[in-house]
């Protein structure tokens, strides 16, 4: 019994391991479809609407590689994953690429062995409380119960702020965002802390959003990216450029609406590099010339996008703050097409 | 004269391997084991040269790192500076725990419902059938998330006990507070303690023994040897003399006597839990979490153990019963000294498989938070480290080795019930 469960468990490790290796993007091609893991649920970044269809911030990027890659927005294959399940499912080839606000760290890039391509959503941590508590402060929280989700870089920041203060706290551990949500409205928890903007995000689907507050201190930095395995930098290219593709869409004012317009040849040079009407970037990317077009078709450029799924516009009102382009005091910087 | 001739001396050829009866078996086993032996090196092999491809060792210096991460629960001290090393063990600890709760109540529970199943009364009958077939039939992941809801929801959160017009108040003389995240229950405090005995020094499997449970264990158990002592004084006399000495209220004293001096020496109080700021602080606090798991896995075993208790019980025959009826015994005497004592033999080997199915499925914890192995080692360490294969292994063998303990103890108390044929 002991030896079938352990070579079960290594036939599994063997496999995995075995389909990781292979060329992504040929992978992707002769599927036809690609996987994207996203969250299991967290309303503007990656939720299903109520007909089924994945809606969100990290879903349009997702939608955006796969027109890059395969001419369609719609051939992506969504997989939930929770904070624990994400990093297994990547690194064994179950999905191909990572949209899940999943911060950019050290030891996941260098240790992990993941490759960050970019940040699409500078974020940091924050606390939501019940305004009926009145704590105005993240420091007044001494011995408040806090839920949090586990196998999360927030769960380490959590434990490092309450321990640089000095004071306690009981920490809730929780699987998901959904659960958190049950959990943080009927008491059982005083605090609920993540990513400022997910926080926003689950705040925007109270019944009384108003009567729940955003404290002021943002005790991380969490910058979150699209991210893929290491070692397959062709793959990693077409995921990042993609990225760029739409954070420089915006920024020389190519939208879903003047694209067509556009694609016809303008006087900027980058624009037609872009947008391949000038030079063969597409080709050396291993694709068509068009791929930064589809691209930025299937949702429209990064603020278009930002703005459908999590902008002031929305239930959830996310200001542009750090993620405005880098000419408008933002962090937002896409590396030239040239 | 007859001359004797040594039987023709058979000569052993490769053939006879396969076409010999006497060396068949054994050829086919030996081939039969190459072949097992090759498949495990090919994939331990094919998972060594794929995880080194992906840059990825087996390797377990993780365990001496800080792991960073708090744990709510947590039965020795443990700050997220800790070890990973520390915070499985608090893990494991924490799966002990409800394996030990959840095992004694679902014992106590599953031998109830199974003689109350074979009731007369028809009503009680019929209602413990429900609640076996119930219980049994219902995968106990959604007992466990069923019982967390409704323990979540139900019951006040601590904000609702206080201020002057509180909806919810403490039981029991305010010494108990039943909220949304857990009871608190006063706790034991002893005001001239005698400290702790520091074991390990600063590792990561350091532990404190406390002085004072072991006085009280120690005081205990001689006064409980004492106690032995006088009854078979008692025995003694009365095989003697035929009367029996009354010694109930001497054995009391040497037990009740001695441990009350210790507490009182020991200045013995309870801690009573206080609301102070966000929650309760003081006494002891059962998570919801422990609560929801312990619960949900006690009933659900339950509801198995009842129906390998009404087996063994109804493996008895009923001649027994009528014999023991025709004593003069009354029915839950007949109960308890004839058919239990016979019913054990047929009931323990299965007993052992539900106690292990138990303390696997334990490991469901992470569905309600509680922090049990597969939570912090299985967890949080593995999505911190990135180190699935080590991990996984590892909490194989804890989970194999903890099985094998339990029915190593289990199969040495069946050996003691077993039926003695001299």
């Amino acid at each position: 019994m002991k030896k079938s469960v352990l070579l079960g468990a290594l036939t599994v490790a063997g496999l995995a391991a075995g389909a990781a290796a292979a060329g992504t993007i040929d992978d992707v091609k002769a599927r036809g479809k690609l996987n994207c893991g996203v969250t299991t649920g967290l309303v503007g970044f990656a939720a299903p609407d109520s007909n089924g269809e994945w809606k969100g911030f990290d879903v349009a990027l997702c939608r955006a590689v796969a027109a890059a890659v395969l001419g369609d927005g719609n051939a992506v294959e969504f997989v939930p994953t929770t904070g624990k399940t994400r990093f297994t499912a990547l690194a064994s080839g179950e999905v191909d690429m990572l949209a899940r606000n999943t911060t950019w760290t050290f030891s996941r890039d260098v240790d992990l062995k993941f490759e960050f391509v970019g940040v699409n959503y500078y974020d940091g941590q924050g606390f939501m409380v019940p305004k009926a508590l009145g704590v105005s402060s993240a420091k007044e929280l001494d011995g408040a119960t806090v839920c949090i989700q586990t196998g999360t870089t927030t769960e380490l920041n959590l434990a490092d702020f309450f321990r640089a203060n000095n004071i306690s706290y009981e920490p809730v551990p929780i699987e998901t965002n959904a659960e958190a949500q049950q959990q943080y409205l009927a008491g059982a928890c005083d605090v609920y802390t993540t990513d400022a903007s997910g926080l926003a995000a689950t705040r925007a689907t109270f019944e009384a959003p108003g009567d729940h507050v955003l404290l002021p201190e943002i005790i991380s930095k969490e910058p979150l990216g699209p991210l893929v395995r290491h070692g397959d930098n062709e793959w990693a290219d077409v995921v990042r450029w993609t990225l760029n593709a739409l954070i420089s869409a915006e920024e020389y004012g190519i939208t879903s609406a003047n694209i067509d317009e556009m694609t016809a040849g303008t006087n900027n040079p980058e624009i037609n590099r872009i947008l391949g009407t000038e030079g063969t970037l597409g080709e050396m990317l291993g694709l068509d010339n068009q791929w930064a077009m589809r691209a930025i078709k299937v949702g429209g450029n990064y603020g278009e996008v930002f703005a459908q799924n999590i902008g002031e516009s929305t239930p959830i009102g996310l200001a542009r703050g750090l993620n405005a382009q880098w000419t408008e005091g933002g962090l937002l910087y896409s590396p030239p097409f040239r | 004269m007859t001359t004797l001739t040594d039987p023709p001396k058979e000569q052993f050829r490769l053939s006879m391997l396969l076409y010999d009866t006497r060396y068949r078996s054994a050829t086919i086993q030996v081939i039969a084991m190459i072949g097992f032996m090759l498949l495990a090196a090919w994939l331990i092999s094919n998972t060594a040269q794929n995880l080194a491809a992906l840059g990825k060792p087996i390797d377990f210096g993780f365990f001496s790192e800080p792991a960073s991460y708090d744990i709510n629960q947590r039965l020795l001290d443990y700050s997220s500076r800790d070890t990973h090393l520390r915070a499985a063990l608090i893990g494991l600890l924490n799966t002990l725990v409800v394996a030990v709760l959840g095992c004694i109540t679902a014992t106590v529970l599953g031998v109830i419902i199974g003689v109350l199943r074979l009731s007369n009364n028809w009503i009680v009958a019929r209602l413990m059938t429900i609640y076996v077939e119930g219980f049994r039939n219902v995968p106990v992941l959604l007992w466990i998330v069923f019982i967390m809801a409704i323990l979540i929801e139900t019951l006040p959160a601590p904000k609702a006990f206080r201020g002057d017009n509180a909806t919810a108040s403490m039981m029991l003389g305010d010494s108990v507070a039943v909220t949304n995240r857990g009871v608190y229950i006063p706790e034991p405090l002893f005001s001239n303690s005698l400290g702790n005995i520091h074991v390990f020094g600063e590792s990561g499997l350091r532990f404190d023994i406390s002085l004072d449970l072991l006085a009280i264990l120690v005081v205990l158990g001689a006064g409980l040897w004492v106690s032995s002592y006088l009854r078979k004084r008692a025995d003694r006399i009365q095989e003697q003399t035929g009367d029996r000495p009354v010694t109930w209220w001497q054995r009391l004293a040497v037990v009740v006597l001695p441990t009350g001096l210790v507490l009182v020496l020991l200045g013995f109080h309870l801690g009573y839990p206080e609301l102070k700021g966000f929650n309760f602080q003081g006494g002891t606090h059962l998570r919801n979490s422990l609560i929801a798991l312990w619960l949900a896995l006690s009933l659900y075993t339950a509801a198995f153990i009842a129906e390998i208790v009404r087996a063994g019980i109804m493996a008895i025959s009923k001649g027994q019963t009528e014999a023991a009826s025709a004593l003069g015994l009354r029915s839950n005497k007949i109960m308890s000294l004839v058919i239990l004592p016979q019913a054990l033999r047929v009931i323990i080997p299965p007993l052992i498989s539900n106690y292990l199915n138990l303390t696997k499925n334990s490991s469901l914890a992470i569905a309600v938070g509680y922090m049990d192995i597969t939570g912090t080692l299985g967890g949080i360490t593995m999505n911190q480290t990135g180190r699935e294969l080590e991990t996984i292994l590892l909490l194989m063998l804890v989970y194999l080795t903890i099985s094998l303990s339990i029915s190593a103890v289990m199969n040495w108390y069946n050996e003691s019930v077993k039926l003695k044929e001299r």
